[in-house]
């Protein structure tokens, strides 16, 4: 079998995914056997000319990791994607929006302001802000264009298959190299991973569906044995798809939901409602509220790896209240 | 030509109570705003979050859920499944910048026609204060 040109890229991301490639160990001779590496920023070389030069599709396989805030990653994942047979949508930014989504909750300018202007440690008495173009007497500089919202991969442009996690787990990876290996690759837009909701696997105790009080994993003694979310945390399980094997969960923590929503799960923030109001008990309005209240950042919460792929998206810019 | 914004609202009624309620209201010829789009399920406690943010995601100005009072659910219990539900989608609705007065959870009985004409103009006069709702998420940059 000839080998496969293969291209790791990144674009709003962390540097995790990346890592998490070099984490399969020993397999990674495998893709070495397997594949010319054409381009990886990280991990090798390759000149973005080199990949204009290729002829359209050259590229076999293209692991895609970060969300889409500037022009420059948009670009990138247009080139990428007229260069690669397939391209896959590799982790959680890449996939719903991620961490780098969650700048969703703030316009431009607010994220501008904070970071070139209010934060405690800056000293800016100009007011100095990036700006796309500048002139200066040698001629005008640019900047890529830094869009008003974060972007999921597939929401710029066809994706192929989906590996999701934050980073996505080695047994994950492997299992898409040996696909593609053996070219048993599943259906286009399959995501690999489970199908149905993390708790479908969790390996924890469900019975006792009365909640009066929601607390924060770190002001507990969490029970080994028990389900997370009937001990008053907030497990992100009923609205996540499974295939981690409950990395989290195994460990004592909740689960944020890195997988994003499961498959028969529309918008993960509205799942989460759902499955926190049916283990609440009470039927008094006022002891109901008080409940809930306990609850912080639901929506941060909630959409913590998928805002960009919620069903509203981002927070309303014109909305009267914060 | 006069075009003051008309807000709509979609109005998901419970069949035994409130979407007798509405029906009545109509029967007794109680005159109320044609704002209200009306989808009748068997009970509120049918009314997956989901279907809120999807009426926004899809461009309602504000959306009216009603069921039974607490006690006369058909069902026991489902409105009160609807009652543990509402503070949490009014917070998460508030953090995703929709105003709150944009979702409502009230209870109309079968005989309370007069009511539910009442709830919907309270409705659509505060609506039309806050104007129209432009939904940012649902229209994807790249189509
Ligand atoms: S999915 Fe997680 S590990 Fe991967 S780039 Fe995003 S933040 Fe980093
Ligand atoms: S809510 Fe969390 S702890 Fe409970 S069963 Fe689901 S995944 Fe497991
Ligand atoms: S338990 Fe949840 S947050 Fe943790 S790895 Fe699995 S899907 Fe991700």
């Amino acid at each position: 079998m000839p080998k496969l040109n293969l291209a790791v890229y990144w674009t709003a991301a962390c540097g995790g995914c990346d890592v998490s490639i070099l984490d399969i160990d020993e397999k990674i001779l495998q893709v070495g056997e397997l594949a010319n590496i054409v381009l990886w920023p990280l991990a090798a070389d390759g000149k973005y000319e080199d990949v204009e030069k290729m002829e359209d599709g050259a590229i076999d396989v293209c692991l895609f990791n970060g969300a889409i805030r500037l022009s420059e990653q948009e670009e990138m994942a247009r080139l990428l994607r007229r260069k690669s047979k397939i391209l896959i949508a590799y982790g959680s930014c890449a996939c719903f929006g991620g961490i780098p989504g969650l700048a969703n909750f703030f316009t431009k300018e607010e994220i501008v302001d904070r970071v070139y202007k209010d934060t405690p440690s800056t000293d800016n008495a100009e007011g100095m802000v990036p700006l796309a173009t500048v002139q200066v007497p040698e001629g005008e500089l640019s900047l890529p264009e830094f869009y008003n919202d974060v972007f999921t991969l597939p929401q710029v442009v066809e994706v192929d298959y989906y590996i999701p996690g934050c980073p996505p787990p080695v047994d994950l990876i492997v299992r898409a190299i040996d696909a593609i290996a053996t070219n048993k690759l599943p259906p286009k837009g399959t995501v690999i991973a489970g199908q149905k909701a993390l708790c479908h696997e969790c390996g924890r105790v469900k019975e006792d569906k009365k909640v009066k009080e929601f607390k924060r994993p770190h002001e507990v003694e969490v029970d080994p044995e028990k389900c997370l979310l009937e001990q008053g945390i907030i497990c992100c399980g009923p609205a996540t798809r499974g295939g981690c094997g409950g990395r989290c969960t195994g460990v004592n923590m909740p689960c944020r939901g890195c997988f994003g929503p499961a498959a028969e799960v529309l918008d993960e923030g509205a799942k989460m409602v759902g499955a926190i109001a049916s283990i609440i008990d009470s039927a008094d309005p006022e002891e109901i509220k008080k409940i809930n209240k306990m609850i912080v950042d639901p929506a941060g919460t909630f959409y913590r790896f998928g805002l960009p792929n919620s069903m509203l998206r981002r927070k309303r810019k014109e909305g009267k209240v914060s | 030509m006069n075009t003051e914004f008309e807000p709509k609202i979609v109005g998901i009624l419970c069949n035994w109570c409130s979407y007798t309620g509405a029906d009545l209201a109509g029967i007794s010829r109680i005159k109320y705003s044609a704002n209200v789009r009306i989808v009748r399920v068997m009970c509120s406690g049918r009314v997956d979050p989901t279907f809120i943010l999807k009426a926004f995601q899809e461009g309602a100005d504000g959306v009216l859920v009603s069921g039974c009072h607490p006690g006369d659910c058909h069902y026991v219990d489902g409105n009160i499944k609807a009652m543990r539900r509402a503070p949490l989608i009014t917070e998460l609705l508030k953090q995703m910048g929709i105003e709150e007065e944009r979702y409502k959870l009230v209870w109309v009985s079968a005989s309370e026609g007069d009511k539910f004409a009442r709830i919907v103009e309270e409705m659509v006069a505060t609506l039309k204060k806050l104007g129209p709702f432009k939904p940012q998420g649902g229209v994807k940059k790249y189509a």
